[in-house]
């Protein structure tokens, strides 16, 4: 053990280090405005107004924006995974009953993240403990959709007020889907397999210090963010153009009201997409500026956050295909009656 | 002879462990047999829900997280 902390003594205190640090990212915060308005007009000398002049300002107002957000989300996201595990979830879970098991995993899927490659393993790991399969479902329904990331980018490009209807909704829609799957009795449709492994107890593992799970958590942030960066760029590249160049009135007639099968197409069109959320949300917003509904650009998000193509492949491989299509119906149900609801409600 | 083996279906984490795992033991010039888990069954069997594990003669050391060096100097030398 003294090899291990041996680096970190090395280092100023560790409070001193975490207010310079929120220090920084709230004066990155606060300058970014003014920053990228004076380079875009100022120093290239564009035009306000012009298209090119607001599509250069929107992309470097928000590539800056989006990354500190991001940054924010994960390094949080990473420090309370290393006090929440699957593992504990799962022995709280086991033997509740329906409706607050359920109501339960809805709740602890949203601060426990779990990276979409785990999710099979996981599944496993809850059936095999004897958690329901509702209550396993509203945990995977929960987890991917409400998690700190989508809500701290909700809340710094739309608002806080837009963030907790998201929260509430998405709750609802992983806790309606856990009972729904849990009242239909799909447990045959589970791969026979599944339910002959008996797993080995509980792993053991060394508790954390402070210092460890800070370190941890800045660590996964940095390979993290360099992951998605690329992805952000784009898609904020595409908000640019969409800011810049998209006339509104085209985004009103395609996606607003006059159009009632806006949201369900929407949701069509979010389902198979695998995309990270911090790339697809600067695009929504660009939208959402040029008149889309608000509703149905949550039911957008919340389909590409909560289901994509390649998770549907791989949690194949422990439901048959009728359990699977009955998640992915209820799931995209219920975010199509979201959308509706919120553009009803913010209209 | 170690046995280290990484549990994991291939994501960008399980390849790093991995790769982290050679660097260490090449650096300390230990004898291992490093082996890659990665069927979905072996992985819940051994009680992994979060990818990556860690296993060192047969021990979990680590779940859901990258090690870092010194702490893989730790487990190889203690």
């Amino acid at each position: 053990m003294t090899a291990l902390r041996a680096p970190v003594l090395q280092r100023p205190p560790l409070a001193l280090l975490a207010v310079l640090v929120v220090a920084a990212w709230l004066a990155a915060w606060v300058l970014n405005l003014p920053a990228a308005t004076w380079f875009t007009f100022e120093l290239l000398r564009l035009e306000h107004g012009s298209q090119f002049g607001e599509a250069v300002a929107f992309f470097l107002y928000g590539t800056p924006k989006v990354l500190l957000l991001l940054t924010a989300a994960v390094t949080i996201v990473s420090f309370l995974r290393s006090f929440v595990s699957p593992e504990q979830v799962r022995r709280r879970l086991a033997g509740r009953g329906a409706v607050p098991g359920t109501i339960g995993a809805a709740g602890l899927g949203a601060v426990t993240p779990f990276c979409s490659c785990s999710s099979v393993p996981l599944f496993i790991g809850f059936v095999e403990a004897g958690v329901p399969l509702g209550v396993t479902f509203a945990f995977l329904v929960a987890s991917p959709m409400v998690g700190p990331v989508p809500l701290i980018l909700i809340a710094g490009l739309f608002g806080p007020l837009v963030a907790l209807a998201y929260l509430l909704t998405g709750l609802t829609i992983a806790v309606a889907a856990g009972l729904i799957i849990g009242r239909l009795g799909l447990e045959r449709h589970v791969e026979d397999y599944v339910w002959q492994i008996r797993a080995a107890g509980d792993v053991a593992q060394a508790p954390m210090t402070l210092a460890e799970r800070v370190e941890d958590a800045w660590a996964s942030t940095r390979s993290i963010v360099r992951r998605v960066l690329p992805f952000v760029i784009i898609g904020i590249g595409i908000g640019a153009v969409i800011h810049g160049y998209v006339p509104t009135d085209l985004v009103v007639a395609v996606g607003g009201q006059q159009n009632p099968l806006a949201v369900p197409l929407l949701v069509l069109f979010g389902v198979p997409l695998y995309l990270d959320a911090a790339g697809v949300m600067p695009v929504v917003q660009a939208l959402v500026g040029k008149g889309l509904p608000l509703g149905s650009a949550m039911a957008f998000m919340m389909a590409v956050a909560a289901l994509s193509l390649p998770e549907m492949v791989i949690l194949r491989r422990v439901m048959k295909p009728r359990l699977l299509a009955t998640f992915v119906l209820i799931v995209a149900s219920g975010i199509v009656g979201v959308g509706y609801l919120f553009n009803l409600l913010f209209a | 002879m170690r046995v280290i083996e990484v549990l994991g279906p291939g994501c960008a984490k399980c390849k790093h462990v991995e790769a982290t795992v050679r660097e260490v033991v090449e650096r300390l010039g230990i004898e291992a047999e490093i082996r890659k888990v990665v069927d979905y069954r072996d992985i819940a069997a051994r009680g992994v829900m979060s990818t990556p594990g860690l296993a060192i003669d047969g021990t979990l050391v680590l779940v859901g997280r990258v090690p870092t060096r010194a702490q893989l100097e730790g487990w190889l030398t203690g």
